[in-house]
């Protein structure tokens, strides 16, 4: 437990976030900052826990870019909150759902964060995402694991109506997710 | 590109899900009463029609849940999708009447 109460600076495979100028795509990528991700299983959850409304659609996320919450299947969400948080986020969490049989695994280490946005955005996921991604098919607040090329990922849509996207992958992938989404980006940026 | 429909995540592409083969097949109460020749049977002999089959399928790329699906072996077409421990509407008799 001493790792999880005190925690050190992490190096990030990708680097330290920076911001870079959009290229001629017009589609921002960025490394995430480190952040604290909480994977929760409970089959019979009730309402909420610890503020966090559980009793929500599959495949939707709430909250905002401080803390979210996506219900990834029936018994499954990944909550993402900031670093220094964790350990009272699930220790709040683990109190409210005491006596239910339940699963809370803190994950901050396993995923990495990307954040996507610009008009074009979803051209570039698209490249390596099977999935949907229109208005009709993937609205703001959805959230659900998919794949990206070879990797899994965990695509979530924020809230608002211009496209910003938070592609979240294991740490071994992120440097194959990250070069991906480059490489797809320049491509929406050179396409005719 | 194939869609299935996860009975929870709804349409998906077919590249986010695992076949589990054979659906529906029960665990023999009492494995110690059986024969080898039974036991064999139960894990080894599946059925391979040339038509509708009834598999499990998993959506290991989404919500990881697994379910049960119809499937027309002939034409890869995905009939009707079910939770596991339901039993699907349609079955090889009510299609060969539609
Ligand atoms: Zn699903």
């Amino acid at each position: 437990m001493l790792e999880v109460r005190y925690r050190t600076a992490r190096a990030l495979p990708l680097g330290r976030p920076e911001t870079t100028a959009p290229d001629r795509s017009g589609i921002l990528i960025r490394p995430a900052d480190a952040e604290a991700r909480l994977t929760l299983r409970v089959r019979d959850p009730g309402r909420s826990a610890a503020d966090l409304l559980l009793d929500r659609p599959i495949n939707t996320v709430a909250g905002d870019e401080g803390r979210w919450i996506a219900r990834l299947g029936p018994d499954e969400w990944l909550i993402g909150t900031a670093e220094y948080e964790a350990d009272a986020l699930a220790a709040t969490i683990a109190a409210d759902l005491a006596g239910k049989a339940h699963a809370l695994v803190d994950i901050s280490h396993r995923n990495v964060g990307i954040d996507l946005s610009g008009a074009h955005a979803a051209i570039a996921l698209n490249a390596g995402c099977p999935l949907d991604l229109g208005e009709a098919g993937f609205p703001e607040g959805s959230a659900t694991r998919t794949l990206l090329g070879k990797a899994e990922i965990v695509l979530i849509r924020r809230p608002g109506p211009s496209p910003r996207y938070r592609v979240e992958c294991w740490r071994s992938f992120a440097t194959y997710v990250h070069g991906f989404l480059q490489e797809a980006a320049f491509g929406v940026g050179h396409g005719e | 590109m194939l869609l299935i429909a996860c009975p929870y995540c709804g349409n998906r592409p077919e590249t986010e899900f695992r076949c589990g083969g054979q659906a529906h097949i029960a665990r023999p109460a009492d494995p110690t009463a059986l024969d080898d020749d039974a036991w064999s049977a139960h894990l080894f002999v599946r059925a391979n029609p040339r038509g509708i089959h009834a598999e499990r399928w998993c959506h290991a790329h989404g919500c990881g849940r697994w379910f049960n699906a119809l499937r027309d072996t002939v034409s890869d077409r995905f009939l009707e999708t079910y939770p596991v421990g339901a039993q699907p509407s349609r079955s090889i008799e009510t299609e060969a009447r539609a």
